[in-house]
């Protein structure tokens, strides 16, 4: 073990589709929390179809564990599907919130040009302060904090981010499948099933 | 009256008026529960006086403590093959289940267990008795579900005992509220569940794997079979025997899936792990092909998991996809229900013997006997030990017997030697390790097995920590043998300390009762004894008597279990002594 390289943690999204029950978010998290891992980002939110809810979760581990965790997850009783991606795989996107005096920015029209540079949007214009919107990777809306910090930035909130897979071709099909009492396989099984090679490494 | 035929009471009919408690009865009785072991309170009281009068055969054993409830629940499902059903209160009785459902989920027990809860309106408020039930149960059950209307019942009754019992079984926690239970509403029939759109209780079987799996074992020069629970869970012992029988492959078995075959069968080579034979230990790291049946490659069966049979390639055969590669890597994952997957290796399997490559296991076998077994089980002088108990128990019972053990040193002897010529007839807490299992356990594997005699072999620890269910079986008339065998040590851990602790005896010395005069006190009949020449007498007394019989067998004090892989260590370097 000592002499192979340390496998690199990298960025996964997990895809959680759900039924909509009370404690499942708990279930999913004891999952995370049981093995010391951290979540950087939950979102859960209802998907493209009605009654089915989607978590997307982000952490930081190897892939090895992201594949047993996934597993973990899926096995709950009210989970129906689990996905795993690095951020190749998916678009993704969080939206930030900025709060501003607003009369440095009206004083300032450097102000508003970095703001517009950085794709900010005014969603609220008062006389004492200004709320921006941004929309984009991490290192976007994390760009904004800096360039605002010198102008007397109030506050400051990110949302959780939220990711659609690249690859995927919705859930409608697969819960059709679900819902028969002898549903196909590919409803059933782990897609990383078939990728066990490129997943496990000990 | 115990052995009485249970029938179902007829459903009300559609509209009747029932209280949730009332519906709560019918769903029980409709899903053949012929037994509940429970405990009352305030939260619960609507469903026990449901239960008063309630028209089925539905039998409740009240119990001296809601962890002895659960304990019991387990151990009628492990004897039965049944969902074990388990009713407490709210507050304390739910909080007093947590060790129980973990050592269930953890050994993949099928349960049921009601709690009652406050009032719905009440929830959140830290209400009398209240405590976030569902909240604590979560990480130790497979499902859980909090009822707050009673028109709910019937449909989350069918679910939980669907859940519970298919796949891999597990515990699972229903929280009714009082006001549900309460609650009168028109009952609309009872219909049992057989599908739930996000639960796939078994992977769907791929010919393609059946198929890899059977070429590597028809080209192995010396295949090696480890069987676990998951044969007896999926009641696949025959499925199991034929492969076995027709490939002519040797096996060895997790504490959890002795007994699915006979410990005489010559293709039983012995027990795995931590404290498991010499040779199936040692021939993990030199079998060619390495075929796991329903077992999860626990750390006592594996040791030091990068030097566990990497010369081999593996086959997994287990119903859990996320058991596939969680621990050790395999060469085919077969999953799917044993019972399915293994008729179609058996058939494509070649006929064979592999006559020589067992016969290396026999000569390991007699390497342990030389070293370790003769000694321990027929002692030639000196104090008695728990091995010699273990073996004249065997001569009486023939191997006839459920064998129920607490945890410590006389579990792995009992697990060890004890002879079991039937399925379900181990019944230990082996992922957790819940010392007190036994005594409750026994109680509840002899309501799930009336026509067996069930021996609980226990720790002088060990029964300390459940000796109230004494009172159970006082009450409820239950015939079980209680075997101590008293090393006056928390044995184990002494064991432990004197091998990797400069035999820094901290805190092991643990003192015992009386316990003939404690037996006595609950109206059970008991005998200690410490002369060998007593043992074979007594035994034969234990086991004649009608009725519970409590018998206290004073054994050598620092007696060691061997042979041992010491925890971190590989199989391989298993000690002889
Ligand atoms: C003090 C102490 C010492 C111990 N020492 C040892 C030791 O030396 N040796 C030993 O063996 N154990 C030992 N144990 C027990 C050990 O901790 C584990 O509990 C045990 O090894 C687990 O056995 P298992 O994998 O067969 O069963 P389980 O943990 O019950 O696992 C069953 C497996 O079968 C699968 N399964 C279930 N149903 C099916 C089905 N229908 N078809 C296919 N698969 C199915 C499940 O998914 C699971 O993977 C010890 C315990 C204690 C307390
Ligand atoms: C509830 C619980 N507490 C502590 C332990 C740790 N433990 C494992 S074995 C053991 C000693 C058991 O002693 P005893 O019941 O006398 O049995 P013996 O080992 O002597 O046969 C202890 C304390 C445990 N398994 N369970």
């Amino acid at each position: 073990m000592s002499e192979q390289a340390p496998i690199e943690k990298e960025e996964y999204n997990i895809t959680v589709y759900t039924e909509n029950h009370v404690g499942l978010l708990n279930r999913i998290a004891m999952i995370f929390t049981r093995r010391k891992i951290n979540i950087d980002s939950l979102n859960t939110s209802p998907s493209e179809i009605e009654g089915i809810h989607r978590f997307n979760i982000v952490i930081n581990e190897t892939e090895e564990v992201v594949s047993k965790i996934a597993r973990q997850i899926e096995k709950q009783v009210e989970v129906l599907k689990v996905y795993y991606n690095t951020n190749e795989d998916v678009i993704w996107q969080e939206m930030a919130l900025y709060k501003v005096p607003t009369d440095i920015i009206a004083e300032k029209a450097k102000v508003e040009r970095l703001l517009r540079e950085n794709g900010a949007r005014a969603v609220v214009i008062r006389k004492d302060y200004t709320v921006f919107e941004t929309t984009g990777h991490r290192e976007e809306t994390d760009n904004l904090i800096k360039v605002l910090q010198p102008f007397g930035l109030i506050e400051f909130v990110r949302s959780a981010r939220i990711a659609i897979i690249k690859g995927s071709d919705g859930f409608n099909r697969k819960l059709r499948e679900f819902e028969r009492d002898e549903p196909g396989q590919d409803a059933v099984e782990n897609e990383f099933l078939n990728s066990r090679d490129k997943v496990f490494s000990m | 009256m115990l052995t009485q035929e249970k029938q179902a009471p007829a459903l009300p009919e559609t509209d009747t008026l029932l209280s949730g408690g009332q519906a709560l009865l019918h769903a029980l009785a409709e899903e053949g529960v012929d037994t509940i072991f429970g405990y009352p309170g305030g939260a619960i009281m609507p469903i026990y006086d449901a239960l008063f009068d309630f028209p089925g055969n539905i039998q409740h054993v009240l119990v001296r403590h809601e962890q002895g409830g659960i304990h019991a629940g387990q151990g009628y499902a492990r004897s039965s093959g049944k969902v074990g059903v388990v009713f407490a209160t709210s507050g304390p009785g739910a909080t007093n289940l947590i060790t129980g459902l973990a050592d269930a989920l953890i050994d993949s027990t099928p349960l049921v267990c009601i709690t009652g809860q406050v009032f719905a309106h009440l929830l959140g408020t830290d209400a009398f008795q209240e405590a976030d039930v569902i909240g604590i149960t979560t990480p130790v059950t497979k499902w859980n579900y909090q009822v707050t209307d009673a028109t709910e019942i019937p449909e989350v009754l069918a679910k939980a005992f669907h859940i519970a019992r298919t796949g891999r079984p597990g515990p699972v926690l229903i929280d009714i509220t009082k006001n549900a239970q309460l609650q009168k509403f028109p009952f609309q029939g009872y219909k049992r569940c057989d599908h739930i759109r996000s639960y796939r209780p078994k992977p769907i079987v791929r010919p393609e794997y059946i198929a890899q799996a059977a070429e590597l074992i028809n080209s192995a020069q010396k295949p090696f079979v480890l069987w676990g629970q998951g044969v007896i869970l999926g009641s696949a012992e025959q499925e199991f025997k034929a492969f076995l029988e027709k490939s002519g492959i040797p096996a060895a078995w997790t504490i959890m899936g002795a007994g699915a075959l006979p410990s005489d069968h010559p293709q039983n080579v012995g027990m795995l792990g931590m404290h498991g034979n010499y040779g199936p230990n040692v021939m993990t790291n030199e079998c060619d092909v390495l075929i796991a049946i329903g077992m999860r490659f626990d750390d006592r069966v594996t040791g030091r998991l990068d030097k566990y049979a990497k010369q081999a390639k593996i086959i997994h055969l287990d119903i859990d996809p996320a058991e596939i590669d969680k621990n050790v890597k395999t060469t085919v994952p077969v999953w799917g229900d044993c019972k399915e997957t293994l008729p179609l290796l058996t058939q494509l399997v070649e006929a064979k013997q592999h006559t020589q490559w067992l016969a290396k296991f026999r000569e390991f076998e007699q390497k342990e006997i030389d070293a370790v077994i003769r000694e321990e089980l027929f002692p030639a002088s000196g104090e008695m030990t728990m091995g010699e108990v273990i073996q004249q128990l065997n001569e009486l019972t023939k191997g006839e017997a459920i064998i129920v053990t607490d945890v410590g040193q006389h579990q792995m002897v009992a697990c060890r030697y004890a002879k079991l010529n039937h399925t379900r007839s181990n019944i230990t807490s082996g992922g957790l390790g819940t010392m007190g299992f036994a005594l409750p356990a026994a109680i509840g594997a002899k309501f799930g097995a009336l026509d067996r005699t069930v021996v609980a072999v226990i720790g002088d620890g060990g029964i300390q920590m459940t000796i109230q269910e004494l009172g159970t079986i006082m009450q409820s008339g239950i015939d079980v043998k209680i075997l101590i065998l008293n090393n006056q040590f928390l044995g184990m851990v002494r064991q432990w300390q004197e091998l990797f602790h400069e035999r820094r005896y901290s805190f092991v010395d643990i003192q015992s009762p009386d316990y003939v005069q404690v037996a006595k006190g609950y109206g059970i009949t008991g005998r200690k004894i410490d002369q060998r020449e007593d043992l074979t007498g007594a035994l034969q007394d234990m086991l004649a008597h009608p009725g519970s019989f409590l018998l206290e067998v004073m054994v050598t004090k620092e007696n060691n279990v061997f042979p041992m892989v010491p925890q971190g260590c590989s199989v391989s370097e298993i000690r002889l002594k």
